[in-house]
């Protein structure tokens, strides 16, 4: 954010369109580089949040995975704050 | 191995450039005593021999060379003001769909003993004319403006130029507007090129100039005229040799008082 976003900001006014523009090109680049459609990835969101809440409790309304990208390398992210782990027993059981 | 250097001109989207910086990059090359052919891979719409005045000079296309038809000499069209400069047209409007990899591998390798830059008019879109354009470059220039439309193509375009091997990929920033850039209503340059992550070869501010050139059939770099667009195009030519030129800063236009007060808005906070 620059000087100028932080007054334009403070007195409720329009961002400029360079930085609508940087932003919107920054996601749909990712998507167009990773080829996953929104569909795709919010439900791939979905099956990864499954997957670990089987293995500890995470904060489902926190819970954040997205595409980011820098220098043509696109990167899922996955950011999952973690509650308390579930102990397993071998057999599959919880304690 | 030669040493030709065969640059591919490309940009995804159409109506950013690709074609007028195609015949400024030619002319320029030539007048730096460089032995150039344009070779326009878009013949379905062919368009750089009326940006060059050659339309009417046309007779023979590639395709009649590859079919024997005539020799290559026949069908290379000589710039009449500046002899270093050859245009090649691939083929022509009424012959669609004849043009694959390997013929364009094949033509290439014929300029390639002749000349010291091939470079490729490229369609736009990357469809099949944009795969043959792309099969005998050995580097590419990629045409975009700072418009979000033809960034994004700009970005498909560079990964399949990437997936091919082709390097280096250089970047060419067209239809800046100085102005826009320093209110932050326009893609920065620096906006662009961290997106694209590519270096960048050059920037071409916008020029009324460029649609009097295209008119009348006289690329901007065959004059001595100082227009900014032929400033910019003649600089291209120089790092495409090796030159060390430095980039034209769009802000250096604009100093002063108010552009002082602008630069200070556009200091980053956090």
């Amino acid at each position: 954010m620059t000087v100028k976003d932080f007054i334009d900001k403070l007195l409720g006014r329009q961002i400029s369109s360079a930085s609508t523009a940087k932003q919107r090109l920054q996601l749909v680049l990712a998507h167009d580089r990773s080829d996953l459609n929104p569909e795709l990835l919010a439900q791939m969101r979905r099956e990864i949040l499954e997957v670990v809440a089987r293995y500890v409790e995470i904060d489902l309304e926190e819970g954040d995975v997205s595409l980011e990208t820098e220098d043509r390398m696109t990167a899922l992210v996955a950011n999952l704050p973690i509650r308390r782990s579930i102990q397993q027993t071998p057999e599959g059981g919880t304690l | 191995m030669s040493t030709t250097r065969t640059i591919l001109i490309c940009s995804g989207k159409g109506g950013v450039g690709k074609t007028t910086t195609t015949a400024n990059l030619g002319i320029a090359l030539a007048r730096l005593g460089a032995r150039t052919v344009v070779l326009d891979a878009d013949f379905g719409l062919r368009n750089l021999d009326l940006l060059l005045g050659l339309e009417n000079r046309i007779v023979f296309t590639a395709q009649e060379v590859l079919a024997e038809t005539c020799r290559l000499e026949q069908a290379l069209v000589k710039h009449k003001q500046e002899p270093n400069l050859a245009l090649l047209p691939a083929g022509n409007p009424r012959m669609l769909e004849w043009l694959t990899p390997k013929d364009m591998k094949a033509i290439v390798s014929l300029l390639e003993e002749q000349f010291d830059y091939v470079l490729i008019d490229c369609p736009a879109g990357i469809e099949d004319g944009f795969k043959n354009a792309a099969a005998a470059a050995r580097e590419a220039v990629v045409v975009t403006t700072p418009e979000v439309a033809a960034v994004r193509d700009a970005d498909r375009v560079i990964g399949l130029l990437n997936t091919q091997g082709v390097t280096p990929v250089q970047l060419v920033l067209n239809r800046v507007r100085p102005k826009m850039m320093s209110i932050q209503e326009m893609l920065s340059v620096d906006d662009v090129t961290d997106i694209l992550a590519l270096p960048l070869l050059g920037l071409v501010f916008e020029d009324e100039q460029v649609i009097v050139s295209t008119n009348r059939g006289e690329p901007l770099t065959l004059g001595e005229s100082g227009s900014p667009a032929a400033k910019a195009y003649n600089n291209i030519a120089r790092r495409l040799q090796g030159e060390d030129i430095p980039l034209m800063d769009p802000s250096e236009a604009r100093k002063g008082f108010r552009a002082r007060v602008r630069q200070l808005m556009q200091t980053r906070l956090f």
